[in-house]
């Protein structure tokens, strides 16, 4: 559906995005994933046909953004960082000229209005002057303002920045259930999100893609062992220790803060080895409590930061956003 | 078309939904009553005095000293709205960033330089129109000549257009409307002052100076000529500042 070949986009004094290629499915959520300035909103506009390319082809939904950039808009719906919204209409009114300027004929006007307030749950602030929305709602009605004329690609800048948490979950789960119909690409620094939401993720720092991977792969992404975290209680730490060490599989035991009366550890297994059944028998044999056994995965938080860190090469390239 | 009609709507309702369009309404038809006020005292006065001296020779014709004074006041006073009707245009979409909507949308910049234009002329022939009623004033008790009232207001119609089409340039250019606001308003006075050179210089280049004065080419219209000169300037004036607002706004994408 997105196809990118060696794009590049300088601007006077930098370079915003080096050389970056990638390519989307349909139905795919794509996360954009990278610090303030890495390049995700110069990425964007590309494809949304606001800026032209220095080099390189981007394709959407088929067409060229430089030859073909009618069309492509066409199919195309965007919410920019800030909602382009204008304070002084309303609702419906905002949703209908956003309609008609996208071409959907008089007659269906009134009805895909209708729709996407519903999807978008602002059927009751449809009457209300923009200027006096929430922020929650200003959002949604940027999301209703890309997704009205039905588009097969959302690109969305951005979608959850500066809502308080019931919002931003609120979001989220609108962006999910626009999926089935739509290509949905969205850029985002929070990783959590992309976690909840994508189904794969690029990550870019510094204007180049670091990884191009699926979430879960991400996750495996960095350590081969797998890390058990373990809370007993009813034991000296000492002793835990000790036994927990002797079960066979068991690389290293790692002592964590715990909570008052209990003992806890972070036990590295050995590559390949199936260790937690044995450690919850070698507990309970010895008389004490379980009362926490768990996998610990990298988080993509550190998964990020890593792979932002270490590509910090060839001087220090701020990309304008 | 419908792209076009679409986005001047838009302009208007913008225009109508804030205080700026009651208030350019409200003041134009406050300074064009005083000046209808003085115009018509003033030529009340001359026929009195006219009619006591004995009534001898040539009646005095309203046109001539009421309307075209009145409707020349008008266009000086139509320098100094316009840049509040122009300067919002581009500047207020490129500050709140919903020139990114009008740029992603399935538009061509043209039909969208030509909405945002065509808005604002309508929102100065409102202006315009409130002066008609002190206009209706001097049908109900004189007998004017229509034509020339129709012509001046043509010309007012091609003057403003001219300087409306300079103003969304500017407003193209920056984000602050105050900025874009001021320098329409400067080039607006620039323009009203280039005439008063060929009244001291009688030289080639002052009358070529003179020649680009938008004042100078409104005189004709409110004696009741239309000169094809006149109408090009205007013409050419307004294509020649709706160009450069494209320019501009292309140039909005690749500068970014």
């Amino acid at each position: 559906m997105i196809k990118v070949e060696g794009l590049t986009k300088r601007y006077a004094r930098n370079i915003a995005v080096k050389n970056i290629s990638f390519e989307v499915g349909k139905g795919e959520i794509v996360g954009f994933l990278g610090k303030n300035g890495a390049g995700k909103t110069t990425t964007m506009r590309v494809l949304t046909c606001f800026l032209p390319p220095t080099s390189g082809k981007a394709n959407v939904a088929g067409f060229d953004v430089v030859e073909q950039s009618l069309e492509v808009k066409k199919h195309i719906g965007y919410l920019p960082e800030t909602p382009p919204l204008y304070p002084e209409m309303e609702v419906a009114d905002y949703l209908s000229f956003v309609a008609k300027l996208k071409g959907i004929p008089s007659g269906e006007i009134g009805r895909r209005v209708d729709e996407v307030c519903e999807r978008t749950s602002i059927g009751g602030v449809k009457k209300t002057i923009i200027g006096k929305l929430s922020k929650g709602y200003r959002q949604r009605v940027g999301i209703a303002q890309a997704i009205i004329h039905n588009p097969p690609v959302l690109i969305l800048d951005e979608p959850t920045s500066g809502l308080d948490p019931e919002q931003q979950r609120e979001a989220r789960t609108l962006i999910a259930s626009l999926s089935g119909d739509h290509t949905i690409i969205l850029s985002t620094h929070i990783l959590s999100e992309v976690e909840q939401s994508c189904s794969s993720v690029i990550i870019i720092n510094n204007g180049e893609i670091v990884a191009v991977d699926s979430v879960a792969n991400l996750h495996h992404r960095g350590r081969a062992n797998e890390i058990i975290s373990v809370e007993v209680v009813g034991a000296s730490p000492v002793s835990v220790r000790q036994r927990l060490e002797q079960v066979p599989g068991v690389a290293r035991v790692v002592s964590r803060d715990a909570r008052d009366g209990a003992a806890a550890f972070d036990v590295e297994a050995l590559e390949n080895t199936f260790v937690r059944p044995h450690l919850a028998r070698a507990i309970v044999e010895s008389g004490w409590d379980l009362t926490e056994l768990k996998v610990v995965g990298e988080s993509l938080e550190e998964i990020f930061l890593e792979l932002t860190r270490s590509e910090k090469t060839e001087g220090e390239l701020v990309a304008a956003q | 078309m419908r792209n076009i009609l679409t986005i001047c709507g838009k302009e208007l309702r913008a225009y109508f939904a804030s205080p700026i369009a009651y208030l350019l309404i409200a003041f134009f038809g406050l300074i064009f009553g005083f000046f209808f006020y003085s115009a018509t005292a003033y030529f009340v006065n001359a026929g009195l005095r006219q009619s006591m001296m004995g009534g001898g020779g040539q009646p005095m014709s309203v046109n001539e000293y009421v309307i075209a004074p009145l409707l020349g006041n008008a266009s000086v006073v139509g320098l100094f709205l316009i840049p509040l009707i122009s300067m919002r245009l581009f500047a207020e979409e490129k500050r709140t960033g919903t020139i990114e909507l009008l740029l992603t949308s399935p538009v061509r910049d043209w039909e969208i330089i030509l909405g945002k234009w065509l808005g604002a002329m309508v929102m100065y022939i409102c202006v315009l129109a409130i002066s008609m009623a002190n206009i209706a004033l001097l049908f109900a008790w004189g007998q004017p000549d229509w034509r020339p009232i129709l012509t001046g207001y043509l010309g007012l119609i091609l003057q403003g257009g001219c300087v409306l089409a300079i103003g969304a340039f500017i407003s193209t250019t920056t984000r602050n409307q105050i900025i874009a606001g001021g320098a329409t308003f400067a080039i607006c006075l620039l323009l009203w002052v280039l005439s008063w050179v060929s009244s001291y210089n009688d030289a080639g280049w002052a009358q070529a100076v003179a020649y680009c004065s938008i004042l100078t080419h409104f005189e004709p219209f409110s004696k009741g000529i239309i000169d094809t000169k006149d109408i090009v300037f205007y013409l050419s004036a307004i294509f020649l500042g709706l160009f450069l607002t494209s320019r501009s706004l292309e140039s909005l994408r690749w500068r970014a």
